[in-house]
């Protein structure tokens, strides 16, 4: 019966489809862990980066002459929305969920007569971005060749960012990316940049009276270029462990169904066999009687 | 045996030294500073340089290019945006700095915007270093 080879056809394919999951997880895992240290290593920089912006800041932040980085150029009518996704699909709704994030603030600025304007990184981004929002799409930065994040990824597309901001093309600067909680959780996260918005630590900090050498100003207008590049450091090295986590729960998913499909087809199989053969054994026996 | 103070040296790559130390020489951008313990609490500022450090587990070297540095109660934090310790610095590692430090100059030329005196600092100082580790790029 051609419906018996059919099955077991089907059987082997869905098999195959199981090991390229289950290989797919497995290389996802690996590169979790690697972008995991990553993501580790970079953050006592970030820490205490942020810890002393957030004291110059706060001491320079009041007065007229701060930089434009920080006090914002003093209107809010153009935005630049920092997409970023991955390079590669196969991972869940790892890209979606990111796209429906900025989608959604986008969206909401249009609603209130902003102009809007978007910078993707990552490949998967820039399709649906671009498909939505073409328009309003200024520019891509490809990591595509990139094998291992560094920093300097993060300074090209800071000073990406930074030219667009010194010629005036953009008031306010958000960067999307999703902030890797744990496997099963990724958090689709909206950042805001430019002006830089750093999280005052009541107390301690404030206690110690620094000297400042060159002036505080000089060394605000010095950092805070870089703490865009810190920035979008952190949130490349975040979105890449938040990647792999997603491809390996979407993997693990798919693998786990291959296994139900395989089962369920295996018993149609036995089923179909058994027909067959309880069908070919009356045929004999009542082939037999009618002698 | 003199007090010592933590010192801790991380790029945003990874972390590279911490440790207990004597003293650390800066590469400040107005100059050199040699920090001991109980200095007044200060943020520096780096130019690319030479750092150098030297306490009890002895003494070593690292290049640091751009970055600050955070003197304070509980040590020394210096923040580089591109450290490597001197044994790993090699011809090559010192020209890409370099080309990367010309470039940022010609653009900065090319553009007339106020970076132009930054930037030919950067390559100054960035030519320095060579000097100062006996590292010909030519």
């Amino acid at each position: 019966m051609a419906n018996l080879k059919d099955l077991k056809n089907r059987i082997q394919s869905v098999k195959n489809t199981r090991k390229i999951t289950k290989a797919m997880q497995m290389v996802a895992a690996a590169k979790l862990r690697r972008a995991q240290e990553a993501a580790e290593q970079s953050r006592p920089y970030t820490e205490r980066f942020n810890a002393v912006m957030a004291g110059l800041a706060a001491s320079v932040g009041g007065s007229d002459t701060a930089p434009k980085l920080l006090s914002g150029t003093g209107s809010d009518a153009t935005h630049l929305l920092v997409v970023m996704t991955s390079e590669r699909g196969l991972c869940g709704g790892f890209n979606t969920n990111i796209a429906k994030k900025a989608r959604a603030h986008a969206d909401s600025l249009l609603a209130a007569g902003k102009t809007v304007k978007i910078l993707t990184v990552g490949k998967k981004g820039r399709d649906s971005m671009k498909r939505e929002f073409g328009q309003y799409y200024v520019g891509h930065v490809d990591l595509s060749d990139v094998k291992r994040l560094g920093y300097s990824d993060a300074q090209g597309i800071a000073s990406d960012v930074l030219t667009r901001f010194d010629a005036g093309e953009f008031d306010v600067a958000t960067l999307f990316y999703a902030k890797f909680v744990n496997v099963v959780t990724q958090i689709p996260t909206g950042q805001q940049i430019i002006p830089a918005a750093f999280e005052t630590e009541e107390g301690a900090e404030a206690a110690t009276l620094y000297d400042y050498e060159p002036s505080e100003e000089a060394i605000l207008a010095d950092l805070l270029p870089r703490g865009v590049a810190t920035a979008i450091f952190s949130a490349l090295l975040e979105n890449a462990a938040s990647e792999q986590g997603s491809r390996m729960s979407a993997m693990d998913n798919a693998t786990r169904n291959a296994g139900d499909m395989i089962d369920k087809l295996t018993i149609q199989y036995n089923r179909s066999r058994q027909a067959v053969i309880t069908n070919e054994l009356i045929e004999i026996i009542s082939g037999a009687e009618a002698l | 045996m003199a007090d010592t103070l933590q010192f801790n040296l991380v790029s945003p790559e990874r972390s590279l030294a911490s440790m207990q130390v004597t003293e650390v020489q800066i590469p400040g951008s107005d100059g050199d500073m040699t920090a001991m313990a109980d200095h007044a609490p200060t943020i520096t500022t780096l130019r690319p340089g030479v750092l150098k450090v030297s306490g009890p587990e002895g003494a070593s070297e690292y290049v640091v290019t751009g970055g600050f540095a955070e003197i304070g109660d509980g040590g020394i934090s210096v923040l580089a945006e591109n450290a490597v310790a001197k044994a790993d610095m090699d011809q090559a590692t010192l020209k890409g700095m370099i080309d990367a430090a010309t470039d940022t100059f010609a653009k900065a030329q090319e553009a007339k915007s106020d970076g132009v005196d930054a930037a030919a600092k950067t390559l100054a100082d960035t030519v320095a270093i060579g000097d100062a580790l006996g590292i010909s790029v030519n």
